[in-house]
């Protein structure tokens, strides 16, 4: 009797729809809308993509047509107009500045989110792999790190550009190259320390083999640092890239960067052209300031109890 | 006794290597024997209780059963293989008749997993030919039979309180139908009325599973509740080995009976009466276990011998590894105190 | 007068998910010299109650009520006045000694630091002063370890040292938050057996907050049993142990193996604790009591029904003492409200 009863109620239990869980990524997006500075500058981001992936369609000039009447006559002519078509003026050399600012946000933002994104992906799995194996395969493969880290990578960049010649695929090499050194650091740090938990060891002592360990239950659990990282180190990257441009070695003409921009703009600055300068810098700076806001926002959201 | 031991330990060792103090490369390391020669065997379906203080070596030695931790000596499993020294892909095979319970309800889920996937971690790692309805279903079946409500299936663990997170390890560690389930203090982070629960469960569990339980913890009244024989546990060696009833009504070893007059009693004037057998000084160092009898430093019964010879684990059901055995006397008492 | 005069004491926190009350409405009056066990599971309040009374509230906690202190209010005081009460009248001993000890200091150095800004000695004085404090507190050898850092001694040493170090200015009033819980068993007997001693070679009162029946039944003269916020019972130590007059005191005691009786099944409470962002209105153990009735909606109040012994239940004394309540018919547990599910069935699966 007893039996029958508890049956139906087993029935009835299993019968249940199911209740939909809430995930700490779900918690940590709530948080993160709460946070304003961080709301702002993700909307700011949002429209510098835009403008980097639509802003041609609104130009009136490409990129590589000169406009003859201009050239020459930067300092008169070429002032931001909507009359003429330039809507951020000219150069000396009467290219569309608006343009060529679209350009280089293009090409900077790539820059950077490649970068970024090599870091991530191999900086996570290396420095996942070197810290849950541990021992001297960990030994061996955070000595390599130290050795790569110990070479100025500045120099080692621009002696590849000038070596192999500038292009774009040489700066990403050089770049990515780079980039993951400290990333696979803090998770290393990071999964020493998930290591020793208890749900790791629970999967350990199952039999969960040593791959599905590290991807199942480190890495997702890595990720909460490795965005915040991540979203600071696209800046970073930007950074590095344009310093490179405004040394002569990055991108080569007709593309360009934020950094070639800010550099020809400030090289022109005397003769009174300063929309060379503004523009280009107005958007490396709000581009840069949204990401540090926003990887702050990422850390506040995605980890709570450090406030 | 004519059924064969689920598992038979012999001799079980665990050394754990210090890095060496000091940076130059022939500095010797130091070793920190954490398990020093444990003997014992487990019947199917019976309950161990493993209890000691910290530093004793007992969450180590569970460990050490299930491969967590590289050990030395012989486990004899009930097929006659030895699971110490097994390959990682030998052991697999084991590894789905051992499961453990671990102590903190919380830390031990990943908190980025489904209550589902996680149950069904186990499942998937040893029968892969289950398809996605199959597994979700024997996840909601064990669910439902650890007291959690099936239709939580696809909550994540923060949304749950110690006591029901307890019971997803409890629920991840039996569906793969284990024989053999280790509990490492299991209810130590739980409150006293959730506490009552977890331990009704397992015990509930293990009587209609035929389970095989090894439940390790410090507080004794836990261990004394759900355990068949206990195991006294100081300093990497047993003390003593007995049936329950025995154990506690009658402790032969020094070490035991210090123990379990330190329990408080809730019960004022019983706790008020009753003699407390202290021990003197404090645990030495595991890197540097005393000669011979590991607790002579400490016991009011000490002698030369202690010092001199290691006592055996012996006896007749009730074993105990002392030269001195029998319950302390007021005299010894007061010279101890 | 009471030493220690506690009036309508709530304590809120603001967080993320909303307010949380912690402690709701609690009356206490401390004589000098007494003992008073403060029990309770996670969540009872009973911790935040002892810092809201030494003024170490979270940032985003709130405390309401009163707290006289000798006579002194000392609830919401201002640090200076506050500062001057802790550790030279009240001091407090913590479950993990290690958070409350300067890793990077020398144990000399702090206690003598405590010295010298409450009372004034010299360095000289101060520190034969803790030297001789770390001997009351039965450290061997301690003129050679008091020059020890921290982490050099093992867990029931440091547990010493706190406790030396909160009585250095001999406190009318010393709350110990769970000191033994991070001990083994044989230490902790030793600390409480001290703890005994000190409070009375002292004269000061105590209160002693923990989650173990047993450590209150040695170590206290009254007790006070705390859930979900409120006080449940409050009584002399003999009477609540051995005629409890509230059914959570009552699941409590059932609910504890024993190592001094034959184990049977144990009984446990169902449920879960309440979650204290969206409490039970009215009594909050009323969902896992087995007594409940409608008028446990509203919490009943704290009243006295024999000398010194107060309880704030609804069902009458003559029924909670004949024990075995009507089991309740187990209702099917809503699927929404996760906190109370479980257990049900557990109470269900066994016949």
């Amino acid at each position: 009797m007893i039996d029958s009863r508890q049956m139906q109620s087993l029935a009835a239990r299993l019968a249940q729809p199911e209740v939909r869980g809430r995930s700490p990524w779900a918690d940590a997006r709530r948080r993160f809308r709460r946070n304003k500075a961080a709301m702002v500058s993700l909307v700011v981001l949002v429209l510098v993509g835009l403008f980097a992936i639509f802003g041609s369609q609104l130009a009136a000039w490409s990129n590589e047509e000169m406009d003859f009447a201009i050239m020459g006559q930067a300092a008169q002519l070429g002032a931001p107009s909507w009359s003429n078509g330039h809507y951020f003026g000219t150069d000396d050399l009467g290219r569309d500045l608006f343009s060529r600012t679209v350009q280089g946000t293009q090409v900077s933002l790539m820059v950077g989110l490649i970068g970024a994104g090599i870091a991530v992906v191999v900086g996570t799995l290396y420095g996942a792999t070197a810290g849950y194996v541990g021992g001297r395969t960990d030994g061996i493969m955070m000595r390599a790190v130290d050795v790569l880290m110990s070479i100025p990578y500045m120099f080692v960049l621009i002696l590849l550009l000038v070596v192999f010649g500038r292009s774009m695929s040489m700066l990403f090499l050089g770049i990515g190259l780079i980039s993951w050194l400290d990333m696979s650091r803090i998770v290393r740090g990071q999964t020493l320390s998930l290591k020793n938990r208890e749900f790791i060891e629970a999967a350990r002592a199952t039999g969960v083999p040593a791959w599905r360990i590290i991807l199942r239950h480190i890495v997702p659990n890595l990720m909460g640092v490795v965005a915040v990282y991540a979203t600071l180190l696209v800046p970073l990257m930007i950074l590095s890239e344009s310093f490179i441009s405004f040394l002569g070695l990055g991108v080569q003409e007709p593309l360009t960067s934020w950094g070639a921009l800010i550099s020809e703009g400030a090289g022109t600055m005397n003769y009174g052209t300063l929309w060379q300068l503004a523009f280009p810098l107005f958007f490396f700076c709000i581009t840069l300031f949204a990401f540090f806001f926003v990887g702050d926002g990422l850390r506040d959201a995605l980890d709570p109890k450090d406030r | 006794m004519t059924a064969k031991p689920l598992i038979e330990a012999r001799d079980l060792r665990v050394t754990f290597q210090l890095p060496a103090q000091g940076a130059l490369p022939w500095a010797k390391s130091r070793l920190l024997h954490a398990v020093g020669g444990v003997d014992f065997t487990l019947m199917p379906g019976e309950t161990l209780g493993i209890v000691g203080e910290s530093g004793s070596g007992k969450s180590t030695l569970a460990r050490a059963l299930t491969g967590l931790v590289p050990a030395t000596g012989r486990a004899i499993w009930q097929d006659g293989t030895d699971l110490i020294g097994l390959s990682p892909r030998q052991m697999l095979k084991y590894r789905s008749q051992i499961q453990m319970v671990f102590q903190d309800p919380l830390a031990s889920l990943n908190p980025r997993m489904t209550v589902g996937q996680i149950i069904a971690e186990p499942l998937t790692t040893h029968h892969k030919g289950l398809g996605r309805d199959e597994v979700r279903r024997r996840v909601k079946d064990m669910m439902d039979r650890v007291g959690l409500l099936p239709n939580q299936i696809n909550r994540y663990p923060h949304e749950f309180s110690g006591g029901q997170c307890q019971r997803i390890g409890i629920a991840r560690a039996l569906i793969v139908e284990p024989k053999l389930v280790i509990c490492d203090e299991p209810v130590s982070a739980l409150d006293v009325s959730i506490q009552a629960q977890v331990i009704n469960l397992l015990d509930e569990l293990q009587r209609d599973l035929g389970l095989a339980l090894i439940f390790i913890a410090h507080d004794l009244s836990v261990v004394k509740h759900i355990s068949d024989r206990v195991l006294v546990m100081y300093l990497g060696r047993v003390m003593e080995l007995a049936g329950s009833q025995a154990l506690y009504a009658d402790p032969q070893h020094p070490y035991t009976q210090a123990l379990l007059s330190a329990v408080p009693i809730p019960d004022p004037q019983l706790e008020r009466d009753k003699r407390m057998i202290p021990l003197r000084g404090e645990l030495p160092s595991p890197m540097s276990p005393p000669s011979g009898c590991v607790f002579r430093t400490r016991c009011p019964r000490a002698q030369a011998l202690c010092a001199a010879e290691r006592p055996a684990l012996l006896g007749d059901g009730h074993l105990t590894a002392c030269h001195f055995p029998g319950a302390l006397r007021p005299e010894e008492l007061a010279a101890s105190a | 007068m009471a030493l220690l005069e506690i009036r309508d004491l709530a304590v809120r926190f603001a967080t993320t998910d909303g307010e949380v009350s912690a402690v709701n409405g609690i009356d206490l009056d401390l004589e000098r010299g007494q003992t008073l066990g403060i029990v309770g599971e996670s969540g009872s309040g009973k911790s935040q109650l002892a810092f809201s009374i030494m003024g170490l509230l979270a940032r985003n906690g709130r405390a309401t009520g009163s707290v006289r202190f000798d006579g002194t209010e000392i609830l919401n005081a201002p640090p200076k006045v506050l500062n001057r009460i802790r550790a030279r009248r009240i001091a407090m001993v913590f479950q993990d000694p290690m958070t409350s000890l300067n890793p990077y200091m020398r144990v000399s150095d702090q206690m003598a630091e405590v010295l010298m800004l409450h009372k004034g000695l010299g360095k000289h004085e101060a520190v034969a002063e803790a030297a001789r404090m770390l001997d009351a507190v039965k450290i061997p050898d301690a003129r050679g370890r008091i020059r020890l850092y921290p982490h050099e001694f093992s867990g029931g040493m440091r547990q010493r040292v706190m406790i030396a170090m909160a009585l250095l200015c001999r406190p009318d009033l010393l709350i110990a938050d769970e000191p033994t819980t991070a001990l083994d068993v044989t230490v902790q007997a030793q600390i409480m057996q001290l703890l005994a001693d000190l409070q009375r070679e002292f004269g000061m009162a105590m209160i002693l907050i923990t989650h173990d029946l047993g450590v209150v039944a040695g170590a206290c003269e009254r007790v006070m049993v705390m859930y979900g916020g409120r006080v449940m019972e409050r009584a002399p130590v003999g009477p609540i142990f051995a005629d409890p007059a509230h059914p959570y005191t009552q699941g409590l005691l059932a609910a504890i193996p024993r190592v001094d009786q034959k184990g049977e099944r144990l009984t446990a409470i169902p449920g879960s604790p309440p979650n204290m962002t969206n409490p039970p209105p009215g009594c909050p153990f009323a969902p896992r009591c087995a007594y409940a009735m409608p008028a446990c909606e509203t919490m009943p109040p704290l009243d006295a029904f024999a000398p010194g012994r107060e309880r704030a239940c609804h069902a009458g004394l003559a029924t909670v003492r004949a024990g075995h309540a009507p089991q309740p018919d187990l209702p099917e547990p809503a699927a929404a409200d996760l906190e109370e599910a479980p257990a049900g069935i557990l109470q269900e699966a066994k016949p």
